[in-house]
């Protein structure tokens, strides 16, 4: 689904990604692990088309990524939603957006349909008795998942996630990752979700992409078949997994920046 | 933001009149009359038309300066609040035109706009102007960029972003300037008054005060100058509450 030929990045000088090759297949769930300032955000910026390759190209679904795609969902840490508005109208912002420029194909799909309700949405995420109510106003687990409802509503074939979970607390958080999982396989999302934590990595990711200190040019790759499964959490796959991908992040030159 | 119940507010209004009835008792001189001679002269003038006439010439120059302020400051201070490049250029003339009182504009203004309401709405823009100008720009700056980036991922552009996010997100700075300068746009107005006019407010007061001497039609001129500038900070607080509901959860 997700093809990166060649890719070179860079803020200054020095490349984030070199000459960078990765391939995501369509329904695969992916988490991109590394520590700060290795450029696993700023990888899923230009997965959104919120940032263009310095050299190279992004293709998804065949087509070369020149602006955000309609099809593609992004979620953020914190900060994305509008303070001025409900839960109700958070989640109906991409519907209004996309009623606002009509199916045009760039802004919203051609087949975009005018009259979509986010309520089923509301009502599957839990977020119905709180619809009225302020960002303000709630919690941060509540307010992630006004977010989620926000992108679903949209019916994306791909998932962006950028620490999506890090702020929450850890009942919240282990909550909204099973919900990722059963959304994702409910929807038949190919999710790609970027995290600085291990264990989420490798709780939510069917393939991990390591990402080191800058430049990136090789593409490691960790298979984590047991991710989703009930149970993963107490296996014994699980914390074995967690203990390699520690050992692999340690022998990184850039440990040192390892928090 | 703290709400103030409406029998408090009533409450306040006595006691004011109150201290006003006392010192009046006190004092006993002309230039000091009694609340209820000056409601008596208020009516008088407002029921011959007089006082009504001056009152509504005042809140047309207050209104067209307002509008004038909105339409001009708001767009500039988005513009600003979105490019910094726009903002680095202009930011050192904000500046310094920003904190000169622009009240020592009105000899100024009163010669380029001459006699009439041009003159006075001039005045009015250029106070509102500045404060809407600065509270929208800081206002649109501040929008974390995690915010934009988001709803862009939505599929927004330029004017989706505009409609949906800038728009909303400069509302609260545009009512917020207007409610700490109407008070300060009342004032110049009644200054501005005072010069070559023989309508408004401002020149209600004066002429009554300084020339017929008719001091109780001089408090009903005050009172009624009061009142405009109540009347817009009341309104300006309603629109808050009714479009910037948000602001008032807790």
């Amino acid at each position: 689904m997700i093809t990166v030929e060649a890719l070179t990045f860079h803020y200054q000088a020095t490349p984030v990604f070199e000459d960078f090759n990765w391939q995501v297949q369509k329904g695969n769930s992916w988490a991109v692990l590394g520590p700060s300032g290795c450029g696993k955000s700023t990888l899923l910026a230009l997965l959104a088309g919120l940032r263009f390759p310095s050299a190279g190209k992004i293709r998804i679904n065949g087509e070369t990524l020149l602006r955000p795609r309609p099809h593609t969902g992004l979620i953020l840490q914190d900060y994305g939603l509008l303070p001025w508005a409900t839960v109700r109208q958070n989640a109906g912002l991409g519907l209004k957006v996309r009623n606002f420029y009509g199916a045009d194909g760039i802004h919203a799909p051609r087949d975009h349909a005018p009259d979509q309700s986010v309520d089923p949405w509301l009502e599957r995420l839990g977020l119905s008795a709180m619809a009225d109510k302020y960002p303000a106003q709630l919690s941060g687990g509540q307010r992630q998942r006004t977010a989620i409802a926000r992108t679903l509503a949209l019916q994306p074939d791909l998932l962006l996630m950028d620490e999506p979970f890090s702020s929450l607390d850890a009942p919240t958080r282990e909550s909204l990752q099973t919900l990722t999982q059963e959304l994702a396989a409910e929807q038949g999302l190919t999710l790609v979700l970027v995290t600085h934590s291990i264990e989420e990595a490798a709780l939510l990711g069917r393939q991990i992409l390591l990402l080191h200190e800058p430049p990136n040019r090789a593409t490691i790759v960790i298979e984590n078949p047991g991710a989703g499964r009930p149970g993963t959490r107490e296996s014994g796959e699980y914390l074995g997994l967690c203990r390699d991908l520690r050992q692999r992040l340690e022998m990184d030159p850039a440990r040192a920046a390892w928090t | 933001m703290t709400t103030i119940r409406r029998r408090d507010l009533l409450l306040a209004s006595v006691l004011i009149i109150a201290i006003w009835q006392t010192a009046a008792w006190l004092i006993h001189r002309p230039i000091l009359p009694s609340p209820l001679m000056v409601l008596f002269v208020f009516w008088r003038d407002v029921k011959s038309g007089e006082l009504p006439g001056h009152f509504l010439v005042s809140l047309w120059r207050v209104v067209a300066g307002t509008a004038l302020a909105i339409l001009t400051a708001a767009p500039a201070g988005l513009v600003l609040g979105q490019s910094k490049r726009v903002n680095r250029l202009f930011s050192p003339v904000i500046y310094l035109l920003y904190p000169i009182p622009k009240v020592v504009f009105v000899p100024i203004i009163l010669l380029f706009f001459g006699i009439g309401d041009a003159a006075k709405i001039v005045i009015i823009f250029l106070i509102l102007f500045f404060q809407i100008l600065v509270l929208v720009r800081d206002q649109a700056a501040s929008l974390r960029p995690e915010l934009i980036q988001s709803v862009r991922s939505l599929g927004a552009g330029r004017r989706a972003l505009f409609r949906y996010v800038y728009l909303p997100a400069s509302l609260p700075a545009i009512l917020t300037a207007l409610r700490q300068s109407v008070g300060t746009a009342v004032a110049v107005l009644y200054i501005a008054e005072l010069f070559a006019t023989t309508k408004g407010l401002g020149y209600y007061i004066y002429f009554e005060g300084s020339t017929l001497l008719d001091y109780p039609a001089m408090y009903a001129g005050v009172v009624a100058m009061s009142l405009l500038g109540l009347g817009m900070y009341f309104t300006v607080d309603r629109l808050e509450r009714w479009l910037c509901p948000w602001q008032f959860t807790n």
